[in-house]
């Protein structure tokens, strides 16, 4: 599917370039086709792996400057497009541009001293962060700093605040239900998940477990090392598995809730017109119709259709749901324990077995999450358990 | 001496100095040591720090800019209060109204954006935080305390999304909200709901769930627009100020800015 995209992609750059659009034209085209979360996900979760992977190279002020420059510019000729401008300038748009530009200079920041540190680390050199134990008195040192922050800081915003009006839209109106209705910005990645998972998981389960992971952090993240300063090397997992939620699972999707989703949730390009009248046509199927339907048209080893009344003594939707509920159960259960017996020995071993137990109840969830994604993406899947009765959906 | 310089050492001499300020002007170790613990706001902070622990590059200042947009909501907040009612009827006129008629009409602008900026700040302060892994012993708590603030932030934005009750406001919460009616247990189109019986009686119904507590009512109304503005004015913000407190404190006590051990 994947490999279909591309050769598409290509072949509409090769006849865009002929035709009137010009080259610009053909990677608008690109860019628009390359937006469906299919496609958007795995190339920025692709893009997270490499950087993470060449981190000591792209640290480098010349390269990083480069980079840059290269952003900036393609950022700038895209806001000549019509349909790109119109999004940007959305008034509660602009802080994601905002915090997309400061998200990328800190990251750099923090990698940049990581390189260092780490390569420091390797020849038994001090720290970026050691050596200046000397200290200095909060006044005037520390005082002045945070007093020109809060200067720079007052006079951006009150530019922000002349440059930009607070958007005001028609009085509300309970009848009149626009199309897209968008949570705000900040909370549009977990709007983005409705599209995969029920609102209870999406919309209470999972940012509870988002808060729960976060304050257990320290609890479960045992390695003494990299404690006040920055490095990579010396904390590898842990920043893997931060930076795979933090990037792809939080931010990659505001910015495809915020930019991408239009009318009817539906994908648009980003220099694509909000077209309301494109039809959205997804049929999508659960396990229990795959095990139930599916399997035996293709085998022909039983009767082809849903259970409809209680079997073996056990009710219908038991019956229905038993296939995707033993699915879920050796997902949740049997596998962090095969995993303690094997890859993850040592790491059980260090942590014990209560830190175990919650480190795979937060990271079972935060893997489902792109699992659930590939799998709709790929089988149509909707459900592995779909107990309607009892709005049980997962 | 020039006259400027008298009148200066006249102030600086007089009773009324000299009983605000109870040092001199800080220009050796020990006044400037007394700057900061002989007074309220500064002595938040050690009098000495690690050099290291304060570099720009190091902390990116994004905890302090955080604190400090929440004071600049704090102030610009109390004063829209001056010309907001949270009352259907009047809201979104007062808006409007503000808008047309009242003078250095940036307050709404700055109050909003500051909004969206504190939260941008308080999620790259949590990276940064994260990336120095300064959560670790002894910071544990504290790292849970400022969890718990970044939710409250979140939660303080969005309780003021729905005050200006335009279209915007009302469909963004309508779609929030309507989360809580899939809370397990506790909304009445969530699993485990339908376990709650009493007899035939359901307990949990559209009319008794988690979002009817949130909404006052089954959709987005009157009874949501004073309850998002009482949590939104006072009750969240009381919360934020004492979790405040001991985060700052929590600083402090577990031995200030971070540093390599």
């Amino acid at each position: 599917m994947l490999k279909q995209a591309i050769m598409n992609g290509l072949n509409t750059l090769v006849l865009a370039a002929a035709s009137d659009g010009g080259l610009g034209g053909a990677i608008k085209d690109l860019l628009n086709r390359a937006s469906v979360p299919q496609i958007f996900v795995p190339l920025m979760a692709i893009g997270l792996i490499v950087a993470l992977l060449t981190y000591r190279v792209w640290t480098k002020p010349k390269i990083a400057g480069l980079l840059g420059l290269g952003f900036i510019g393609f950022y700038l000729w895209s806001a000549t497009d019509e349909n790109f401008f119109k999004i940007i300038v959305k008034p509660d748009n602009v802080p994601i541009t905002i915090m997309l530009t400061a998200m990328a200079i800190v990251t750099w920041v923090a990698f940049r001293q990581a390189a260092i540190n780490d390569r420091r680390i390797e020849r038994g050199e001090p720290l970026i962060e050691s050596g200046a134990d000397d200290k200095v008195l909060v006044w005037p040192d520390l005082v002045y700093t945070e007093m020109i922050c809060l200067v720079l800081c007052t006079i951006a915003l009150v530019v922000w605040a002349i440059l930009l009006k607070a958007p005001l839209e028609p009085a509300a109106n309970p009848t009149n239900i626009p199309n897209p209705s968008k949570a705000p910005w900040y909370f549009l990645g977990l709007q983005e998940l409705l599209v995969y998972f029920d609102p209870w998981i999406a919309g209470v389960l999972l940012p509870g477990f988002i808060i729960l992971g976060l304050v257990a952090l320290p609890y479960i993240d045992k390695n003494p090392r990299g404690n006040g300063y920055y490095t990579f090397s010396q904390r590898k997992m842990v920043i893997w598995v931060f930076m795979f939620g933090w990037i792809i699972l939080w931010v990659a999707l505001i910015v495809l809730g915020t930019f991408l989703r239009g009318p009817n949730w539906n994908i648009f390009g980003p220099y694509e017109t909000w077209d309301a009248h494109r039809p959205a046509a997804l049929l999508n199927v659960n396990v229990s119709d795959l095990f139930w339907v599916v399997l035996p048209e293709k085998t022909g080893l039983w009767n082809p259709g849903l259970p409809k009344e209680p079997m073996w003594g056990l009710p219908t939707w038991l019956v229905r749901e038993g296939p995707g509920l033993m699915v879920l159960g050796a997902y949740f259960f049997i596998l962090p324990v095969v995993l303690a017996k094997s890859v993850c020995a040592k790491l059980y071993k260090d942590l014990g077995l209560i830190r175990y137990a919650v480190f795979w109840l937060l990271m079972s969830w935060m893997i489902l999450v792109p699992i659930k994604m590939v799998l709709r993406w790929l089988f149509n899947l909707k459900y592995f358990v779909a107990i309607t009765e009892y709005f049980f959906n997962i | 001496m020039s006259v400027f310089g008298n009148i200066g050492n006249y102030i600086r001499e007089s009773q009324i100095w000299g009983s605000v300020f109870r040092h001199g002007i800080p220009r050796d170790r020990r006044t400037r040591a007394m700057a900061v613990l002989s007074n309220v706001f500064l002595h938040l902070h050690p009098v000495a720090v690690r050099k290291s622990g304060i570099r720009l590059s190091f902390t990116w200042c994004m905890g302090g800019l955080t604190f400090f947009l929440f004071l600049a909501e704090t102030i610009t907040g109390v004063l829209l209060m001056f010309y907001y009612r949270p009352v259907v009827e009047y809201a979104y006129n007062d808006i409007i109204q503000l808008r047309a008629h009242v003078t250095l009409g940036l307050l709404r602008e700055i109050h909003r954006w500051g909004a969206h900026a504190m939260v941008i700040a308080i999620w790259l302060h949590m990276l940064r935080v994260f990336l120095t892994g300064s959560y670790k012993p002894p910071r544990e708590f504290n790292w849970g305390v400022g969890v718990i603030l970044l939710k409250l932030t979140l939660l303080l934005s969005f309780t003021g999304y729905l005050l200006p009750w335009d279209q915007l406001a009302i469909w963004a919460i309508t779609v929030g909200s309507n989360m809580a009616r899939a809370t397990p247990v506790l909304g009445h189109e969530g699993p485990g709901a339908a376990a709650m019986m009493i007899g035939d009686v359901p307990l949990i119904h559209a009319g008794s769930d988690a979002r009817f507590l949130l909404l006052a009512g089954t959709s987005v109304g009157p009874g949501a627009l004073l309850r998002f503005y009482v949590l939104h004015c006072i009750f969240i913000p009381l919360v934020v100020l004492v979790l405040i407190a001991v985060h700052f404190w929590r600083i402090r006590k577990d031995g200030g800015i971070s540093g390599p051990l």
